[in-house]
């Protein structure tokens, strides 16, 4: 499972068939049992008979068109093909005689005479040797596509037409797999090609680079740029995307210690053999130039870098921070905890908070995304963490998708939902932009409620208000499963008519019939679904709304079974995993409050050292302290909060006020700029662990390569530990697990062999369920009976006016990601060189904006300026930007506001205004001067 | 932020919300920021909701019995 031999994955040629009814028949006098409706190729195949086949892959609808796959069937006329033929009883099927090896060597002599350069990468080369076929009887002259013309636009993959044998596999991976159609066959007869969009470059068209065309390419038409520069990989190590919240298992190709490409893992079961373009392609910043490989130090901010040896690095850091508490006390320290490194790492981080800096203070970016989901999530069910694995869309009849954006935040799972709303299922989306799913090709969402930013809590209310004045309730479900009495108190609350769809229209800007319509179809559609993401959580009610969720899906009985449930969509690979590792200062792991004597008293037993039972600072405390004098130094592992955080101008003076800020990263990223320690980081391809997706589930990252900058992340927390006097002896990150599954109850049957054996695990997994828990909540409530909440719509303190008339979002593109530090610094810049500002026609035509136009976005926080992109997915009042780049630095106009429980920040609605400028602000032009000084490196001296 | 709080347990019942007050800033606030809550408190307690004010007496009331 580890490593694996290239192309050892059997390829069973066309997709499994669920069916309880078994088949008995013969292939090439073999009795064979198979599932009813499989294909006599896969049925062959899982007999380890091996049909010959270019068109068929196991991952794609049979498709009929190669003629390689043919057989004889006794008793039936001609010569089928065996991708598109079903088993049936009694059948006797022969793969191999001399009709059937005749008709193939003429088939691959056609192929070849047309496609010379079709090569020998994979399938082609292989049917032509099993086919017999040396040399082509055509010869060379007659007319041919070897003259045809490669298209290498796209900066991952070139696409040779000369090479094309016209099979489809690309366009069906395009439509089936992916979803987007951007792939097509035109032209007749010999002139069949295969075009992008309407005869494009695949550059421009609507090709989105998930790569799943070049996945199943049997020529070298499609193939990767890495393969073509570096040769053909010699060996492949499973591990997993360090990208979103999906986890898509890959294989990282090899050539030596050289990563030739990564291509998803047929059995991953997140993404069943899929990805997208960041995954798949984008992980060049591994070895960009711009990549830290030293430590450094300074005194001071103003001083340029110096590069040190790690043994001096990791003593500076103790002895400032020695220093800081001899002076100041434990509580002038904290860290933070990344969820871009592993449950190891993030679980040490916190620990060496916890029992080397004897403080609380730690915390991790889910302050700023998910924090809500955890709070509201284990009031009402009892668990932070979504209820459904992703396999889940595929039994849902109605899915709600709610502040959310799949296809370009987890794309690998919106391809997954989208094969589910073709297939029939109903979508609703409530979203103030006109998000790629609201309407795509062969999707149309049956109700798009077009909210106002800030009003997510009043559009629920309004839906369960329908849901319960019209007798919509799941009775039999709440009364079962839920506590009675909050229900009955909820339900009073929920039908006064202040929470009608009626009141709410003009506070929220849905039409009344809207709301009435998209409730009736949630409570009555069938299996109903929720995804949601940030803008859900990222608002001053964002709690409420996670509360509000919940509530709506007791109520009509949406829980505890495949098809429904409740799914925060977690914005990066690893939220799931820090927040479950005790990141929040509040919570030991699984979630347990450090005042709960009896866990405490397992932790120090282990640890041994004595824990503060009082919950410690929170990132946004932490910079408000340190602004205030009691906070002076903080340990941060891969995280960017100068860019990330909110209120930039806050952020930054916290960070300067601070003595000593350690930043543990790949690249000096903007909070570096106030650093006085920097210990680089190792990628994901460089160290073991494991990551936790948004499904719960724990997957292996391993290490492919050496760490170029010398230790893995764990070293250097263990190494910084030791420094402390607190001891960390850990020899392998499968001792770290060790130490967690015997602390933490939902991890306790989590161990690296049985990660080995399962190849994944969903949590919870422990005696009672030894193998993991793919769905939650199945027939009670892990808190017992479920808890409805009372969730009163409270409008948030920040408010438009005369001079903020407008509302900003924020959000995310496909090819960015997070502060895009890493996808900066890879080819995917080309599809988002900038943060766009996009505004409505109407909006942009009162401002005398044109397209493209640079612009000044100012709030009462700050000011930056950026370039228009007007549109209609926007609706008039509210504009929307990303913060992938510092150069715009999208936060410093954002603002203090943030959730009533967990701080998280209220990204998703600031009042602003949108004027016309001629380019950056002064503060922009002033930030990039700092940065430039504050980066500089003094090198070594030579010995 | 403390009104925040408030206003989320404002329909629980004054007894009800005054407790989930008080029990939420002892779950979630740092020690540091509790007592900054109740010095404003002891200086006034300018601006906050009747249900905060309260919650927040009685955090003072918790850090006077145990001094």
């Amino acid at each position: 499972m580890i490593a694996m031999a290239l192309g050892s994955d059997i390829d069973l040629g066309t997709p499994p068939v669920s069916s309880d009814r078994m088949v008995d028949l013969t292939i090439d006098g073999r009795p064979v049992t198979a599932p009813e409706g499989a294909s006599i190729l896969r049925a062959a195949a899982l007999a380890g008979i091996d049909i010959p086949k270019l068109c068929a892959t196991d991952s794609l609808e049979p498709f009929g068109s190669c003629r390689l796959c043919l057989v004889e069937i006794e008793g039936q006329n001609g010569t089928p093909a065996s991708c598109t033929t079903p088993v049936a009883d009694g059948m006797a099927v022969a793969t191999h005689s001399e009709r059937l090896d005749r008709l193939r060597h003429g088939v691959m002599e056609l192929y070849l005479s047309d496609h010379p350069g079709a090569g020998i990468k994979t399938a082609i080369g292989e049917a032509a040797r099993r086919a017999g076929v040396t040399e082509v009887r055509y010869g060379e002259g007659g007319a041919c596509h070897a003259e045809a013309k490669a298209d290498a636009s796209n900066p991952y993959f070139t696409f040779h037409s000369s090479a094309c044998i016209v099979c489809s596999r690309c366009v069906r991976a395009c439509d089936e797999v992916q979803g987007t159609l951007a792939l097509t066959i035109a032209g007749r007869g010999f002139a069949s090609h295969v075009s992008a969009s309407q005869e494009e470059t695949f550059l421009g068209s609507e090709c989105v680079s998930c790569g799943a065309c070049v996945q199943v390419c049997p020529t070298d038409a499609l193939i990767e740029k890495s393969v073509i520069a570096a040769g053909a990989p010699e060996r492949s190590v499973v591990t997993t995307c360090a990208y979103c919240g999906v986890g898509c298992a890959f294989e990282a190709q090899m050539k030596g210690d050289q990563l030739v490409r990564m291509t998803p893992w047929k059995h991953g079961k997140a993404n069943h053999g899929h990805s997208c373009v960041k995954g798949r392609f984008a992980w060049g910043y591994a070895n960009h130039r711009e990549r830290m490989l030293k430590p450094m130090v300074r005194e001071a901010i103003t001083d340029a870098w110096r590069e040190v040896g790690w043994d001096e690095a990791i003593a500076f850091a103790a002895d400032r921070f020695r220093t800081i508490q001899q002076t100041y006390g434990r509580g002038s320290l904290g860290a933070i905890t990344s969820s871009r490194c592993t449950n190891e790492e993030t679980y040490l981080v916190q620990k060496l908070a916890r029992a080397a800096l004897h403080t609380n203070n730690v915390d991790t970016c889910a302050r700023v995304c998910h924090s809500p989901t955890g709070y509201g999530l284990k009031a009402a069910f009892g668990t932070s963490a979504g209820t459904q694995d992703f396999d889940s869309v595929d039994h849902s009849d109605v899915i709600l998708v709610i502040g959310a954006n799949p296809t370009d935040a987890h794309p690998v799972f919106a391809s997954r939902m989208k094969r589910r709303l073709r297939a029939g299922a109903k979508l609703i989306v409530i979203d103030p932009r006109g998000i790629d799913l609201v309407r795509m090709p062969h999707i149309s969402a049956t109700h798009h409620l077009a909210l106002t930013p800030g009003t997510n809590v009043a559009v629920l209310n309004a839906l369960a208000h329908v849901i319960v004045t019209e007798g919509l309730v799941d009775e039999a479900f709440v009364r079962d499963r839920c506590d009675l009495a909050a229900f009955q108190a909820w339900a009073a609350f929920i039908a006064d008519p202040v929470n009608s769809p009626e009141a709410v229209e003009t506070v929220c800007s849905v039409p009344a019939a809207e709301l009435r319509a998209a409730a009736r179809l949630y409570a009555t559609g069938g299996a109903a679904a929720i995804y949601y993401g940030l803008g859900v959580t990222e608002h001053s009610q964002g709690t409420t709304t996670v509360m509000a969720i919940a509530n709506l899906a007791m109520a009509t009985g949406n829980l505890g079974r495949p098809g429904v449930g409740v799914n925060p969509l977690r914005g990066q690979n690893n939220v799931q995993g820090a927040c479950d590792m005790g990141s929040f200062p509040h919570e030991l792991s699984g979630y347990r409050h450090v005042s709960d004597e009896p866990t405490r008293r397992l932790f120090e037993s282990l640890w041994g050292v004595a824990l503060d039972p009082e919950p410690g600072l929170r990132i946004p405390n932490m910079i408000d302290a340190a602004i205030d004098g009691s906070f002076r130094g903080i340990y941060i592992q891969g995280e960017d909060i100068l860019q990330s955080d909110p209120d930039t101008h806050v952020v930054a003076a916290g960070l300067a006020a601070m003595d000593c800020v350690i930043v543990q990263d790949l690249f000096l990223n903007e909070t570096a700029s106030y650093a006085h320690v920097f210990f680089p980081g190792s990628t994901f391809l460089e160290k073991d662990g494991t990551f936790t997706n948004a499904e719960r589930r724990i997957q292996r990252v391993r290490k492919v390569m050496e760490p170029r900058n010398g230790l893995a992340d764990w070293e250097i927390t263990q190494r910084f530990s030791n420094a402390l006097d607190y001891p960390m002896t850990y020899g392998h990150p499968r001792e770290i697990m060790t130490e967690i599954a015997a602390l933490t109850p939902t991890f306790a049957g989590v161990s690296y062999d049985k990660l080995e054996e399962l190849g994944s695990i969903q949590w919870p997994c422990n005696a009672d369920a030894p193998e993991g828990t793919p769905v939650m909540h199945i027939g009670h409530f892990a808190r017992g009976a479920g808890e409805f909440m009372l969730t009163e719509y409270v409008p948030t303190e920040e408010r438009t006016g005369v001079r903020f008339p407008l509302l900003l979002t924020t959000g995310r593109v496909l090819t960015q990601y997070n502060v895009g530090a890493q996808t900066r610094r890879t080819e995917n810049s080309i599809w988002h060189k900038e943060d766009r500002l996009e505004i409505h026609p109407h909006d942009a035509e009162h401002r005398g904006i044109a397209d493209g136009d640079w612009v000044k976005l100012a709030s009462r926080e700050g000011e930056t300026s950026l370039r228009s992109l007007i549109t209609e997915r926007v609706a008039p009042g509210v504009i929307y930007t990303t913060f992938h780049h510092p150069s715009t630095q999208a936060n410093v106009v954002t603002t203090e506001h943030s959730d009533w429980a967990t701080n998280c920040p209220e990204y998703k609605v600031t009042a602003v205004q949108v004027t016309l400028s001629k380019g950056p602000t002064a503060w922009q032009t002033a930030a990039e001067a700092q940065n430039r000084l504050a980066r500089r490196i003094v090198p070594v001296p030579a010995e | 932020m403390a009104n925040q709080i408030a206003a989320f347990f404002r329909l629980q019942g004054d007894a009800a919300a005054v407790a989930g007050i008080e029990d939420h800033l002892r779950k979630y606030w740092d020690p540091r920021m509790r007592g900054q809550i109740i010095a404003h408190l002891r200086a006034g307690g300018e601006g906050l909701a009747p249900a905060a004010r309260e919650a927040v007496a009685r955090l003072d009331q918790g850090v006077q019995q145990t001094s």
